[in-house]
């Protein structure tokens, strides 16, 4: 198979930037500018962060999901549930903890590479007060909704895409999602001896046998709850 | 799309009074086995064969999510004809877990064909008759004789192949379908439910729900590998994976299981034509 390339144009942000760069601009009164030109990510103007609107959108997007997974897996390993839980649970997590944090630092090089720096999404900071890391089914119910959103999420946001390659990606990552929602569904399906949990009738819908697909501003409202830094997704739907 | 042809074409010849009108379709190849070669043409060049070649450049663009749905349909009779068998089988009866899980599966993918033919309308096909021995090689739901203890295991294994080649074959088309967003939003809404069947048969087997490099896992025998093939690549969009950080997020297992590797049309149909009744 070719080689597919993650590198795509950005020539009118980076032009713009350059242009008011060396015209000297950028320094003479950011206020004005952004009335002129309407581009208020460019000068991080006093509003919170914009993730931005298709390609771009999606993979900021994509990286604050990566980042809330990745956070709340670390939190999972340094919690006593996961120091004294079963092996097969403890494999399982700690795969968990591994892929989300290579996808999260994927997504931070991929946008950096492509995107100037001052457009992609900053480190972002979270809340999990609502998680007990010390309870098994505190931290398993919350790794289910995080994964099950993951799968919602990178599938509603296929349609935005632009770009081939970046579509391609969005697929490798969500399919590995599922794949994570439905080990922890299946072990808590075996709690309760529901073995038709890893792919529940509240996850795919038993008439047409399809997974979830939300499009952004759904799914940023129901994880709210776990993101403190603030940012808004005004260009995407 | 070679595989549809063939499939396309075994299915016809049953149901056509005029085989002198298919022949002329196909001009001078009559033989079965210049159709079978026919399922090794790229899929660029079987589709210049086919009904398409006279077709203007507007309505071959059009053609392109069909061919995609064409192979999905292939693929999803495959494993609602499969589960249906299995469930038949009997060989089931002793693990009712294993049971459970393959009726939910079962539910899925006869949906999704459903699905597929509404979608596809004029342009679907017939079911066509599946070797699940695969020429031999497994005797899954026992017809041969084989104990069911064995038969369970081939069960899990074809189960897991037909699974994770699902994942792989979708993810293949996504992009012959960016054209038309709600069919994109639909096959991957399909995708991701393949991927949770994959996850689950895969842990019933006790491996990992996800693919470690190329590997097939314990007891998937050697003919399964096109499964896998290219499952070991690190880089996704110029970016070595491997190469992002120390410690166990990057390391090459990691790195391989946290992404999932499409597969073309042709690999895809390859494995398909491994359960093609001849």
């Amino acid at each position: 198979m070719k080689k597919q390339q993650i590198k795509v144009s950005t020539a009118n942000g980076r032009n713009r930037r350059q242009f008011l760069k060396t015209s000297g601009l950028a320094i003479a009164g950011s206020g004005l500018l952004v009335a002129c030109f309407d581009d208020k990510e460019l000068y991080g103007n006093d509003g919170p962060f914009d993730l931005g609107g298709g390609d771009l959108g999606v993979l900021n997007y994509a990286y604050a999901l990566e980042q809330l997974e990745a956070e709340f897996y670390i939190k999972v390993l340094n919690g006593t549930y996961w120091s004294g839980a079963a092996e097969e649970e403890q494999t399982i997590l700690q795969d968990l903890y591994n892929h989300e944090i290579n996808h999260r630092d994927f997504f931070k090089t991929a946008l950096n590479a492509n995107f100037d720096a001052d457009v992609v999404l900053p480190t972002l900071e979270f809340d999990f007060s609502s998680v007990d890391f010390n309870d098994r089914d505190s931290v398993l119910s919350t790794a289910q909704l995080l994964e099950d959103t993951g799968v919602k999420a990178y599938n509603g946001a296929g349609k935005i895409i632009e770009t081939g390659a970046y579509l391609v990606i969005a697929g490798k990552i969500v399919s590995v999602e599922a794949r994570h929602a439905a080990a922890i569904r299946s072990i808590r399906g075996g709690d309760m001896d529901d073995f038709k949990l890893f792919a529940g009738d509240d996850a795919v819908d038993p008439a047409t046998g399809l997974d979830g697909a939300e499009d952004p501003s759904v799914i940023l409202a129901a994880a709210g709850g776990f993101i403190v830094t603030e940012f808004t997704a005004n260009k995407l739907p | 799309m070679s595989i549809i042809k063939l499939l396309e074409d075994f299915t016809t010849d049953k149901l056509t009074t005029e085989p002198s009108s298919r022949r002329q379709m196909f001009g001078s190849m009559g033989s079965l086995g210049k159709k079978a070669a026919m399922a090794a043409i790229p899929f660029g060049l079987a589709a210049s064969t086919s009904k398409a070649k006279a077709a203007t450049t507007a309505s071959a663009m059009q053609t392109y999510p069909n061919s995609s749905l064409q192979l999905a349909l292939v693929l999803e009779y495959i494993e609602a004809d499969f589960y249906a068998k299995a469930l038949d089988s009997g060989v089931l009866s002793n693990y009712p877990k294993a049971e459970a899980i393959y009726m939910q599966i079962s539910k899925h993918e006869t949906a999704h064909v459903n699905l597929l033919k509404g979608a596809l309308g004029d342009a679907a096909f017939d079911a066509p008759e599946f070797d699940f021995t695969a020429g031999g090689n497994f005797d899954p739901f026992g017809d041969d004789g084989t104990n069911d203890a064995i038969a369970y295991q081939q069960l899990l294994i074809l189960a897991q192949a037909f699974e994770d080649t699902g994942v792989r074959a979708y993810k293949g088309q996504a992009t012959n379908l960016m054209n038309d967003p709600g069919l994109l939003t639909v096959a991957l809404q399909i995708h991701s439910v393949e991927a949770r069947h994959a996850s689950e048969i895969r842990r019933l087997r006790g491996i990992k729900g996800w693919i470690t490099g190329d590997e097939r896992g314990m007891g998937v025998p050697p003919i399964a590998q096109p499964v896998y093939i290219h499952e070991d690549n690190t880089t996704h969009g110029g970016v070595d994976v491997t190469t992002l950080g120390d410690g166990s997020p990057f390391s090459f297992e990691s790195s391989t299981e946290a992404y999932d590797e499409p597969l073309t049309s042709d690999d895809a149909g390859a494995i398909a034509a491994l359960f093609l009744q001849n």
